[in-house]
């Protein structure tokens, strides 16, 4: 009974001291697998700049740096200019930032310090899956149940009351769409709170305990607590959450095609539409033709947004760094 | 079970009709693709379904027109389809046979408090300066002036218009250039233009959702959505003078006053003459290449738009579309025998 041959096996089994120094051949290849994976990613992200950047030449020869500022989106005349679109991309991605990092922060907090036990599994995960719904579905969603609201109550009220006021008024004037940069900017909100709380959320659980007790031993609140323990401690990871969403939020294009408004014009008010990087290509794309300016312009547009998207990554890290050093 | 006896009928007439030497091209079916405007996108999809009876199975992609005259231009799908018509040197250049298929109506549509549907009043001169933004007030007095009996509320006007480029836009600007001189000079006509003023929405379901939803709104559709979603219709004046309303009559009206020795077939219906023709009407259009590589499929193509013509009519008038007068669809079948494959009149299809 005592023979039987199968724990003896295993207890031979653990042969991985012998495999280790018999042969490097397994550790090569897979070092040079993940080598090559990661070069993958540089080769692809590479490819894609440069395709978008020959792609835009024409338009970037035939409009020159004044195709980065000028207003102008003419399909008729066939001038094209990207003044509006970035500054819409720019504009619904900080007011969506501005809307949702409050509140991120409050469900992060209220999660990590507040939230009684049952209730962080159950609303953690509801709010995981808020970011795992497909954009289109909140374009739709906004479209159809959101916009209407917006266009018969909460826009017409601000309209007629603060819109008439003397300086702040200009932000809110115009006809009630319901569309507009600022609805797309509440979407856009929605959006990217579950990336920017999920990661808030993780950061502040993994601040020691003891720094906690220690500031509660001396007399701290809660609030104090976080302000002046948690917050410091997770700071350079709270920003790389908000970095994490500004991304999602510039790049964002199905649900802002549905809530934007689609024009291609400056207007001062947030009720006023507009266009962003994205929305405009995935709208105009269809109906360019192979080889003309227009469908140059609108990959000129994608190298732009490449751009900018480089440029609030960069400087997220440069932030970064100079803060960790200090 | 009504309409399937009726089809069942139709392609039974069909087979009486069709040669002997046709017959063995119907025993097995051809399969044809195709890709491009949005506009004749449903009217197509219903033809698709009943011409397989005929043994064509149609697989159509609506893309945008843009995207169907690239794909045919590269050969990639069959045949194109756009609402913007080539240009006869477009057409020799890409070796391209351009015909219509099927015509619409494009609709402005209000959404004002107390106004009911074709009770207002509109020049296409008055909706050209509402979308050039130089008409912002229901009550402004060029809109009053000939709407009398009709009480027009203080209200800011909210033009919306077609986000993605799109071949009812083309239909549209193309109307409020033919009517007013500061339209073309300013905007013009095209898939997507410089629009003054207003917001866009995605597709006609965007535009009919936007204007339903906008106090002062106003917007133009596919005749189809402004029925369907039971939006308000405005009179528009024609170029006779009078005030029409939009139905099937002042559809047709205008198709039959057309011209259509038009190079590429590119009849223009906007604005036409007669007392009794609505002023926004257009053909959509099919490019076919007359050097084709699989001359087997174009003349399948060739026998699908045949069989449309023959028995979509009723189809066509169920979604709205108007059907093309018998004159021009013999017109369009003695273009196809102008393509040779293998030194062969394409048409009639063997």
């Amino acid at each position: 009974m005592a023979q039987v041959a199968v724990p003896e096996t295993l207890e031979v089994a653990p042969a991985r001291p012998t495999t280790r120094k018999g042969s490097g051949t397994g550790d090569t290849i897979f070092a040079f697998l993940c080598r090559a994976s990661a070069a993958l990613v540089l080769v692809l992200l590479g490819a894609i700049i440069v395709e978008l950047f020959l792609g835009g030449l024409p338009a970037f020869r035939a409009f020159g740096a004044a195709f980065i500022s000028s207003t102008d989106w003419d399909p008729v005349q066939e001038i094209y200019g990207a003044g509006v679109p970035i500054y819409g991309t720019i504009l619904t991605a900080i007011l969506a930032l501005l809307l949702a990092v409050p509140v991120a922060f409050g469900i992060a907090f209220f999660l990590t310090e507040l939230a009684p036990e049952w209730m962080r599994g159950p609303v953690g995960t509801a709010i995981e899956l808020l970011a795992a719904v497909p954009s289109i579905i909140f374009g739709m969603w906004g479209f159809f149940v959101i916009v209407p609201v917006m266009a018969s109550t909460i826009q017409p009220a601000i309209i007629d009351t603060v819109g008439e006021l003397p300086l702040i008024g200009s932000l809110f004037q115009g006809p009630p769409f319901g569309t507009g940069l600022f609805t797309a900017a509440l979407i856009l909100a929605i959006m990217v709170l579950p990336f920017i709380a999920a990661t808030m959320r993780d950061v502040f659980l993994q601040v020691p305990g003891v720094y906690k007790e220690s500031a509660y031993g001396l007399g701290s609140t809660r609030w104090e607590v976080m302000r002046k323990v948690v917050l410091p401690y997770t700071r350079v990871s709270v920003v790389g959450g908000i970095m994490l969403g500004l991304g999602r939020a510039l790049g964002e294009t199905m649900a802002v095609t549905f809530v934007i408004g689609n024009a291609n014009r400056i207007t001062p008010s947030l009720f006023g539409p507009g266009n962003t990087i994205a929305s405009i290509v995935a709208l105009e794309f269809g109906e360019s033709g192979a080889g003309s300016l227009k469908l140059s312009a609108l990959l000129a547009l994608g190298f732009l947004l490449f751009v900018i998207s480089f440029a609030v990554l960069a400087l997220s890290r440069w932030l970064l760094r100079s803060r960790l050093k200090g | 079970m009504l309409v399937i006896t009726r089809r069942l009928a139709l392609t039974g007439l069909v087979a009486a009709a069709a040669t002997p030497a046709a017959l063995p091209a119907l025993a097995q079916t051809a399969q044809i693709t195709g890709a491009g405007a949005s506009f004749p996108n449903p009217v197509y999809q219903r033809w698709g379904e009943g011409a397989k009876a005929a043994g064509i199975q149609l697989n159509y992609q609506s893309v945008g027109s843009g995207a169907g005259v690239n794909q045919i231009r590269n050969r990639t799908v069959d045949f194109g389809a756009t609402d913007a018509p080539l240009t006869q040197q477009q057409l020799t250049e890409a070796n391209l046979l351009q015909f219509p298929t099927v015509m619409g109506a494009v609709v402005p549509i209000v959404n004002i408090p107390g106004v009911e549907t074709d009770q207002l009043r509109l020049t296409g001169e008055v909706l050209a300066e509402i979308y050039a933004g130089r008409i912002t007030r229901w009550n402004d007095p060029r809109i009053v002036e000939m709407n009398s009996g009709v009480t027009l509320p203080n209200l800011a006007i909210a033009p919306v218009y077609r986000a993605d480029a799109s071949g009812t836009s083309f239909v549209f600007t193309s109307y409020l250039s033919a009517v007013s001189e500061s339209w073309k000079n300013g905007a013009g006509a095209g898939t997507s233009v410089r629009w003054a003023t207003g917001a866009g929405a995605r597709g006609n379901e965007g535009v009919a959702g936007t204007v339903r939803n906008t106090r002062g709104g106003i917007g133009y559709v596919e005749n189809a959505y402004a029925t369907q979603n039971r939006l308000a219709t405005v009179q528009l004046r024609n170029k006779a003078g009078q005030y029409v309303k939009p139905t099937m009559e002042t559809f047709q009206a205008a198709a039959t006053n057309a011209n259509w020795n038009a190079p590429g077939m590119a009849a223009s219906i906007i604005d036409q003459q007669g007392a009794n023709s609505w002023p926004i009407v257009s053909p959509t259009f099919i490019l076919l290449p007359t050097n084709p590589t699989d001359g087997a499929k174009t003349r399948a193509v060739m026998r699908f738009f045949d069989w449309a013509f023959t028995n979509g009519g009723n189809v066509a008038r169920e979604l709205e579309y108007v059907p093309l007068p018998q004159n021009v669809q013999a017109a369009v079948r003695s273009a196809w025998a102008g393509i040779r494959i293998d030194g062969q009149p394409a048409w009639p299809a063997r």
